[in-house]
């Protein structure tokens, strides 16, 4: 029976063997897990990262935060197949989906890869695992368990950080990618991709079914032309709501951060924030930052009062300092 | 005619037929801690032990595990530990997120947050599992010892908690629970079950906390409606450390020296339990306090009964503002059994201990300076013996 197994096992990796060119669609869909970022030919040059065909590189109108790390975010799909547009949920993707985001920092005037995230669109559902990049920056090795990897930088307003950057394991990704134990997509909803010109490309290289001309559109959290009630909705949306919504981990705490949500935390008591809540009694005090919980934890980086609780070794002051001005500008209650 | 997809789908097929036979990972102390057992609990299969061995194992992040029917068991509390002192990330030391899980034999030490959690993780076993914080009642230690939530049907079953700065053995949001054979010691409340329905604690010590042993429904949860707990044969002994809970979360209004405190629920049996050495009060019976929004909240304790408790020492320094005279009104101590005096017979309350009952004829949600203390006799219709959580077989099979 063994050897058995071991001829299939050879079978096996024989017939998710990386084609000559293009994206291997079988380490997509296949069971288990390649070994290296390689196997699955989404870049023609690894390392310089350009993509293969059918893989669009996307971006987001406010992406999470994660310790200043510059994201590459990248889709694919298998040739004659395309994602059915959604005006609320995430894009619906076909099987064989992949999407790819690299995180890294500019080291000497270079970006300098850390780790790529790729989520997979199997038949049985999504699949999300990390990958670490070596030294050399030629090909990222599977790396189940997570790790930490020392990094220094400089971050926008340039201050020097160095941190201990946490590459999450396979359950972490779950932490945040669950809804209702189902791992689904946060990122590439329609308001998210919507910037004018994203969702149309999308249609019109066919990976896209349709786009409706009045497509929902997030705020940019940085766009100090749009109203601060929506660029705070929308950082609390992305950076908060995954797990702060009642299919999320964070579903026994009662506190729900979406961007539909008309008083987020306002007024709200912790239930099992522990020391998270820093003194204070409320998650969120219309008029003042000072007494709200959420504005405690989010410039903590104490793993027993950080929020988010993963991949936050620093505080994003800019993200905060904005967050601060939206509950100081509101009225008192 | 070579045709790959039914090729791969034919070797698919044989692989699933292949006997997946449980097998035992073996995880030992040493160098690389994190990631060996963060791997074995990521790579164990349904039906697996992860064993880890004795020893100290210095953890830098919280570990998790998100496999069905796996057993982690160690070398027992005593010996195998989980070091989470030099810890950097997550939430807790162990999250546990799947179902028909058994955590025996091991101990889990200065996590940063919570210790083990366990959320939406049906019929858990937490059997003969230690979570301390080393340093002393501190606000800076983790809130949860063992924590879980959103779970339908839990074991806690000789676990011993030492200063968590919320709640030791804190159940949560789930239903059909029991905790007995268990310590809860130096934390701000020993045990608490919150918004949980059907619930069984018996035969633990709770010693030295803040309060001993809660019985809390509050607002504006997902779950709520909490009632059916049965409180029985515990001792709760000289629960008298300050409140070290920071202030905001709920237990940080538990006044020192409480036994036991029901709050809201409905159907709460607490009987032939051991109480003694409480500064404030044995036993509690309050409303929820505070204002709420929550229109579907009900704020008051109903049909609950207290039997056949053995009182000690109490009331002898009430916490509670005006405490010292109201001690010398009653020739130095107050009675043992206080109700917070908010509503009336509709509430179906009933002491038959042989003690007496102080109320403090508070109206709902008034400051408790306005409280105009008097003796009160609670005659309640007594309730219907309550007929004790069942669990399944597989679950007590995993508590031997």
């Amino acid at each position: 029976m063994k050897s058995l197994a071991a001829a299939l096992l050879l079978l096996f990796a024989a017939l998710v063997a990386k084609p000559a060119t293009g994206v291997n669609d079988a380490a997509i869909t296949a069971d288990g897990f390649a070994s290296h970022l390689s196997d699955y030919g989404f870049f023609t040059d690894l390392k310089a990262r350009t993509p293969a065909a059918r893989v669009m590189p996307y971006t987001l109108n406010t992406p999470l935060f994660s310790d200043y790390a510059e994201k590459h975010r990248f889709i694919y799909m298998p040739a004659g197949r395309k994602a059915r547009y959604q005006d609320d949920a995430v894009l619906d993707f076909p099987i064989g989906t992949a999407l790819i985001k690299t995180f890294g920092y500019q080291q000497q005037g270079r970006f300098r890869p850390l780790e790529t995230r790729l989520l997979l669109r199997r038949a049985s559902g999504w699949v999300a695992i990390p990958y670490v990049w070596n030294a050399e920056g030629t090909d990222a090795d599977l790396k189940r368990a997570g790790m930490r990897i020392p990094v220094r930088f400089t971050d926008p307003s340039g201050e020097v950080r160095q941190i201990s950057y946490a590459v999450p394991n396979q359950n972490q990704c779950k932490d945040c990618h669950a809804r209702a134990g189902a791992i689904t997509p946060i990122g590439p909803r329609a308001r998210q991709l919507n910037d004018g010109h994203q969702l149309e490309a999308l249609v019109s290289t066919g990976m896209l079914d349709r786009v409706p001309a009045d497509a929902p559109r997030l705020a940019r959290w940085d766009d100090a032309t749009a109203p601060l009630d929506d660029r705070a909705r929308a950082y609390l949306e992305i950076n908060c709501a995954h797990c702060h919504n009642p299919q999320g981990a964070a579903s026994n705490s009662g506190l729900y951060l979406d961007w539909r949500q008309s008083h987020p935390g306002f007024l709200k008591r912790p239930v099992a924030a522990g020391r998270g809540s820093g003194d204070r009694e409320f998650d969120v005090v219309p008029g003042s930052a000072d007494a709200s919980i959420l504005i405690f934890r989010m410039e903590s980086t104490d793993p027993g009062i950080a929020m988010p609780e993963l991949g936050r070794a620093t505080v994003h002051k800019e993200g905060v300092g904005m967050l601060r001005q939206w509950i100081d500008g509101m009225p008192r209650q | 005619m070579f045709r790959p997809k039914s090729i791969l789908a034919a070797v698919a097929i044989l692989f699933l037929a292949l006997p997946a036979a449980a097998k035992t990972i073996h995880v030992a102390a040493g160098p690389n801690a994190q990631e060996r057992l963060q791997g074995a609990l990521i790579e164990a299969a349904p039906g697996d032990i992860v064993e880890i061995g004795a020893g100290r194992f210095d953890l830098t992040d919280g570990l998790s595990l998100d496999v069905d029917r796996v057993t982690v068991r160690g070398a027992g509390p005593g010996k195998t530990v989980l070091s989470f002192k030099g810890q950097l990330g997550a939430g807790e030391g162990l999250l546990v997120t799947s179902d028909d899980v058994v955590l025996r034999g091991f101990a889990v030490e200065d996590s940063r947050g919570d210790g083990i959690k366990s959320k939406g993780a049906d019929r858990i076993v937490y059997k003969d599992i230690r979570v301390e914080w080393t340093g002393g009642p501190k606000a800076t230690n983790g809130a949860y010892g063992v924590y879980p939530v959103e779970s339908q049907w839990v074991l806690v079953d000789g676990v011993t908690v030492i200063g968590a700065s919320d709640a030791g053995i804190y159940v949560g949001q789930s239903a059909h629970i029991v905790v007995r054979n268990s310590t809860a010691q130096g934390n701000v409340a020993g045990i608490e079950i919150e918004n949980c329905a059907f619930a069984d604690v018996y035969d633990n010590l709770a010693t030295h906390n803040t309060g001993g042993i809660l019985v809390f429904d509050l607002p504006n949860l997902p779950v709520r409606g909490g009632g059916h707990i049965n409180v029985y044969n515990n001792r709760v002994i000289d629960n008298d450390t300050a409140n070290f809970a920071p202030p905001g979360n709920i237990v940080a209004s538990v006044r020192k020296g409480t036994g036991v405190l029901i709050m809201a629920n409905s159907d709460v049996s607490v009987t032939g339990n051991t109480l003694s050495g409480h500064a404030t009060s044995n036993i509690m019976i309050i409303s929820y306090r505070q204002p709420f929004t929550d229109a579907g909240y009900n704020p008051y304790p109903r049909r609950i009964t207290v039997s056949g408790n053995t009182h000690g020492k109490a009331g002898f320094a009430p916490q509670l503002p005006g405490g010292d005279q109201l001690a010398g009104a009653f020739g130095g101590s107050i009675p043992p059994i206080l109700w917070d005096g908010t509503g009336g017979p509709e509430l179906e309350l009933r002491v038959s201990d042989t003690v007496p009952v102080l109320s403090m004829n508070l109206a709902l949600g008034a400051e408790t300076e306005t409280a105009q203390p008097a003796l009160v006799k609670l005659e309640g219709p007594a309730l219907a013996r309550m007929p004790g959580v069942k669990l399944p077989e597989s679950m007590e099979a995993a508590a031997q």
